[in-house]
């Protein structure tokens, strides 16, 4: 017996830190502690949620926690939170990323306005994660964008007025093609069935129609997801984004939003449309690989270290764009672990970058170099995200990557034997840039620069230890993930439920 | 049984985490002591294991230890499989590696970074008994990634050197090219017969097609050829050797790069069934070995001949896999990870001595200064050349005679390199312990100094090991030695046809001569010059122009292509519309607000209004 109360306190926990936030604003610090404190909550309902949550439900039933309540009944409009194994992964990475991006990166924490606005972006994250309706997801979804703009706009660095208007343009023009899109549905459903109008999750699952139809919906649905992903070659505002946006803004905007945008694609385009994959699932694959290959090339020539990360992280959405894609229970269970993993080690990255900022006043890679002698304990911690990312065995990255590959090469083997070849530019690009950032002799100001200090020590440590706890005992996610996946490629594709 | 299985794997890892967590409070010497022993624990857990295993009466035992990656039909076990081979693998791999962590105790004696070079030395052997003990293709996998890792950390060890920086790079990148072969292996393996157990791959292979088969052994190949450095991915294993001599003999001599080897005849099942996969094998390893043999003549860096002279004999290593002589691949493995860290540290010895010089030009007469190093490495020398009775002799004769059997060809090529192998070594041994003494202007005018005790004894247990190692598997004794205990991990494998006894001896008797002219022709030349013309080859030193070829070919192509995609292909092309766009929407911007910020609130607003207009005209047109 659970209580569908707690979803709802994932929601509203950050808004009412926001509040708080921006309440204590007078007094100075009070508002930083006010979120910081919300955040902690946060955590720690997101917890409860991982130890109650029912893993063991079959059948039809894989939501858990679900609650349904009718706003409007002739808009159709209801707020209806559930959760199954998927969502349950992004609870927790949401609940940890806002944690430890406010705790990491301290440059904006006197500003209540912007620790405030941090705490509604999680909100509406959570919200989106959590949302068991269409289009209850979609205005969530939507809803991002809001917190997002102030962010970078207000917060960012010199591009940040160009920076926030591309991601604006991009996002907002998918938003209006998956608008179109779940409003189409929704109607077709109601013509259907001859009910009231509804966006109920549950209820469009078992809408029929025409396979054009399917392969329209999915386009228009998909647009908004590869702009948020982003899926090549929707990802050009993500590199100006992430480096304009100030450290935590990176952080929620590549380990967190970007992972709305795949888990749109699955959970939406692919689950509710699977009459328009055979004809689709060809070419998104192709341009996930694309992606993948493309984002290690721009990652080797890139000259500084956040848009080094962004394309990195473009090649990491494509092996995720390219797990849920296959059909392949095997390759969507990786890359929903691949999700979680992608978004911890990207915390770690631009924290990281952070503190080289912070020291160097640089992210430039031409400015940096040598930084292991004056900083071993920064190098050895970033060498082990570093590993992770690269795929290392033992590691959290190596998991999710080798179930997408293998179960992208057992449904669709040439997609596989392109997309491993990722393997081996991850490896050229991160080690070329430890090698430039880190070996080497330090001379002139990089000699000078002081090693981790124990606050980001302590930062940094619990995304370690959860790059090794998954990457030496996944099952503790997969165990969770797998049946939520299952029940998904059972409804679309019976064929890959075992590879 | 079990649980010494498990304490074998365990102990490094112990030693590992321990260091890591109280490192910071320990003395060099605490280090050291906890390092080596976790090692030595390891190995004495080892020996335990073998005598069980030969008491069990079934010679494959599979320990359990937790459920690693389940998902769908993929079922991965944390599991160990101990069996004759991988029993084998442990004995000297823990062995020596003992031995090692003993000598860098000395060798490493006030380094900067001495406790990282214990973690990661530790580590390693961790890596690598998971490499070797693993019950799947998965759990081996992150063996074979671990030791990389290692390697990489470790050849970089002195990260504020430019070539040691990207020496590591380039050994994990090289590693990499062939991890992707062992992935693509692990993929056909695991979609045709949905089992990445060895067990139960090798009870299912005899449903895969003979095309398949071809595919996953060439696949194998090429992982083998990027861990055990053959062509084509041998050429990051000599600029490894910026990495500290110790970590040279264990890790780039004697263990790591024997784990293709080792991956290739755990495999033999598989490669049982491809005839033009094992050709190809055959054939990498025998040119492999010839043309390192050749690199060997020309190098001047002591550490270099030693680096081409390991990829050469990993060769004979690779040819014997391919001719079906998994045995005797085995057994070269264990005879060469003797001599070949007993040869490594002598090096390392010689280099201690002359304050880290190690062109061999400024060496010379160092026999009379080193009393130990000195008569090991002659040991060493001798083992390598293939003079009998050493263990090399025997080791190489077991493989020269099979490949005889399998291919004259090949086996020609394997007497010419032979031939070369005692004449490169005796240059070596004649050019650093022999001659004149050129070595005064790196030690200031001093004597050199032999090297302490802990560095000492690892080198006489070892040349031990390389007088006695032969006795492991003397051709007339065939059945109750290594390749009888193997027998049952390779047993179903149709048995080489070999020559009879007269033939053995004949063969025997060619591989000693062509050693005796390969050394006679070394001392010869090398008795009074230091460098020359006519018998060094510019282009055998330049690796054969192999680093240029890459370059020319895959790095530079590769490069263009990057540089392209991101000065072109992305602001122009992809974005160039995306940029056209932002503009002309800002321009307009501005005559509704002259400040950004506030643009950006208006057009916030304007987006939540004009999405709930949309909604309630949709909503009324179809209510």
């Amino acid at each position: 017996m659970h209580s569908s109360f707690l979803l709802s306190a994932l929601i509203l926990v950050p808004l009412l830190g926001a509040i708080g936030s921006m309440l204590t604003r007078k007094v100075p610090g009070r508002s930083y502690i006010a979120a910081v404190a919300a955040s902690v909550v946060e955590v720690g309902i997101a917890f409860v949620v991982w130890i109650t949550y029912n893993n063991h439900i079959t059948g039809a039933a894989t939501f858990d926690f679900a609650t349904r309540h009718v706003i409007s009944a002739p808009l159709g409009l209801a707020y209806d939170v559930a959760l199954d194994g998927i969502s349950l992964m992004m609870v927790m990475l949401t609940a940890i990323v806002v944690l430890l991006a406010l705790l990491g990166s301290r440059e904006r924490r006197s500003e209540p306005a912007f620790v405030s606005w941090m705490l509604v972006l999680t909100s509406f994250t959570m919200g989106s994660f959590l949302a068991h309706d269409v289009m209850e997801f979609f205005i969530f979804f939507e809803l991002t964008l809001i917190p997002c703009f102030f962010i970078i706009s207000q917060w960012g660095g010199k591009e940040r007025a160009n920076a926030a208007l591309k991601f604006f343009i991009y996002t907002f023009v998918g938003s209006a093609f998956l608008f179109i899109g779940i409003l189409y549905l929704g109607f077709a459903h109601q013509h259907q069935t001859g009910t009231a109008l509804t966006f109920a999750y549950g209820a469009l699952s078992t809408t029929t129609m025409s396979h054009s139809t399917a392969v329209w919906l999915f386009l228009a649905f998909a647009i908004a997801f590869a702009v948020k992903s982003p899926i090549w070659p929707l990802h050009t505002w993500s590199p100006l984004a992430y480096a304009e946006a100030p450290t935590a803004g990176s952080i929620e905007l590549s380990a967190l939003l970007a992972k709305l945008g795949s888990y749109g694609l699955l959970r939406f385009a692919v689950a509710l449309l699977p009459l328009s994959l055979a004809s689709v699932r060809p070419y998104v694959m192709t341009l996930a690989v694309i992606g993948i290959l493309y984002g290690a090339a721009l990652a080797c020539v890139t000259p500084d270290l956040k848009r080094l990360v962004a394309y990195s992280s473009l090649g990491q959405m494509g092996f995720i764009t390219l797990g849920i894609m296959t059909g392949s229970t095997i390759a969507t269970s990786g890359a929903v672990l691949m999700m979680f993993n992608h978004g911890i080690i990207t915390i770690g990255f631009f924290l990281v970058i952070d503190f080289i900022q912070k020291r160097r006043g640089s992210i430039l890679l031409k400015d940096i170099t040598g930084l292991q002698g004056p900083a071993p304990v920064l190098a050895a911690l970033f060498t082990v995200l570093m590993m992770a990312s690269v795929g290392l065995p033992g590691l959290a990255g190596f998991v999710g990557e080798f179930l997408i590959l293998l179960g992208t090469f057992a449904t669709h083997a040439w997609w596989g034997v392109f997309a491993s070849l990722g393997v081996i530019t991850a490896a050229l690009y991160l080690l070329w840039l430890y090698q430039r950032v880190f070996h080497g002799e330090a001379v002139g100001d990089n000699a000078k620069i002081t090693d981790a200090t124990n606050h980001e020590r302590w930062v940094l440590a619990p995304i370690v230890l959860l790059v090794v706890l998954i990457g030496v005992y996944p099952h503790i996610a997969l165990e969770k993930i797998t049946p939520s996946v299952q029940q998904i490629i059972e409804h679309v594709a019976p064929s890959g439920v075992n590879k | 049984m079990a649980k010494f299985a498990t304490l074998i794997v365990l102990f490094p890892l112990v030693g590992f985490l321990f260091v890591l967590i109280n490192g910071r409070s320990l003395s060099e010497k605490q280090i050291g002591i906890a390092g080596t022993s976790a090692v030595g624990l390891s190995f004495v857990s080892t020996v335990i294991t073998f005598f069980m295993l030969l008491g069990h009466s079934g010679r494959e035992v599979t320990v359990n230890l937790f459920s690693w990656i389940s998902v769908g039909s993929l079922h991965v076990p944390a599991a160990l499989l101990v069996d004759p081979l991988s029993i084998t693998m442990c004995l000297f791999v823990t062995g020596i590696s003992t031995l090692i962590h003993l000598y860098s105790t000395g060798y490493m004696h006030g380094e900067k970074d001495f406790r990282k070079f214990f973690l990661y030395l530790n580590l390693f052997v961790f890596s690598m008994l998971v490499l070797v003990l693993a019950n799947n293709l998965v759990l081996t996998f992150v063996g074979w990634e671990g030791v990389g890792a290692c390697s990489y950390w470790l050849v970089s060890y002195y990260f504020d050197r430019d070539s040691a920086a990207s020496a590591g790079k380039k050994a994990f990148v090289y590693n990499r090219v062939g991890d992707f072969g062992l992935l693509i292996a692990m993929f056909f393996l695991f979609s045709h017969l949905h089992t990445l157990n060895y067990i139960s791959i090798f009870a299912g292979a005899g449903v895969l097609t003979p095309t398949i088969a071809t595919l996953i052994v060439l696949s194998l190949l090429l992982a083998a050829t990027g861990k055990s450095a053959q062509i084509p991915l041998f050429n990051w294993l000599p600029d490894a050797m910026e990495g500290p001599t110790p970590v040279s003999a264990l890790i780039h001599a004697a263990t790591m790069v024997t784990a293709g080897v080792y991956l290739l005849c755990r495999m033999a099942p598989v490669l049982a069934l491809s005839v033009p996969g094992r050709t190809t094998i055959a054939i990498i390893g025998g040119v492999t070995a010839f043309v390192a043999a050749t690199i060997a003549t020309s190098q001047k860096d002591i550490k270099k001949v030693l680096a081409f002279s390991t990829v050469s004999q990993i060769g004979y290593m690779v040819m014997a896999v391919g001719a079906g002589a998994y045995s005797a691949a085995i057994f070269l493995m264990i005879a060469h990870a003797f001599f070949k860290a007993l040869l490594f540290l002598g090096s390392g010895s010689v280099i201690h001595a002359l304050n880290g010089e190690q062109d061999m030009q400024k060496m010379g007469g160092l026999q009379k200064y080193l009393p130990l190093t000195f008569p090991t490495f002659l040991i060493g020398w001798l083992t390598i050349s293939g003079i009998p009775p050493f263990a090399g002799f025997w080791a190489k004769g077991d493989v020269l005679a099979n490949v005889y059997g399998y291919s004259k060809i090949l086996w020609a090529l394997g007497v010419l390199t032979a031939l070369l192998t005692a004449y490169y070594m005796s240059r070596l041994f004649v050019l650093t312990f022999r001659g004149t003494e050129r070595f005064r202007a790196v030690t200031q005018g001093h004597d050199p100094h032999e090297s302490p005790w802990v560095m000492t004894l690892p080198l006489v247990i070892l040349s031990a090991l390389s007088v006695l190692g032969g006795v492991i598997d003397l051709p007339w004794i065939h059945h109750s030695s290594l390749a009888g205990f193997l027998d049952p991990t390779f047993g179903y494998i149709p048995s080489v046809v070999t020559t009879g006894t007269v033939g053995q001896i004949v063969l025997a008797l060619v591989d000693v001569i062509v050693a005796l002219i390969g050394l006679i022709a070394a001392f010869s030349i090398w008795k009074t010059r230091t460098q020359s013309t006519r018998y060094e080859s510019s282009f055998f030193e330049h690796v054969w122009r192999w680093d240029d070829f890459y370059d020319t070919t895959i790095g530079r192509p590769l490069t263009r292509v990057s540089k392209f995609a991101g000065e072109v292909v992305e602001p122009k092309i992809i974005d160039g519309a995306v940029t056209a766009v932002a503009a002309s929407v800002r321009n307009s911007a501005q005559g509704v607000s002259k400040t950004q910020s506030g643009f950006v609130r208006h057009y916030a607003l304007a987006m939540t209004l004009g999405l709930s207009v949309i909604v309630v005209y949709l909503v009324g047109r179809a209510g």
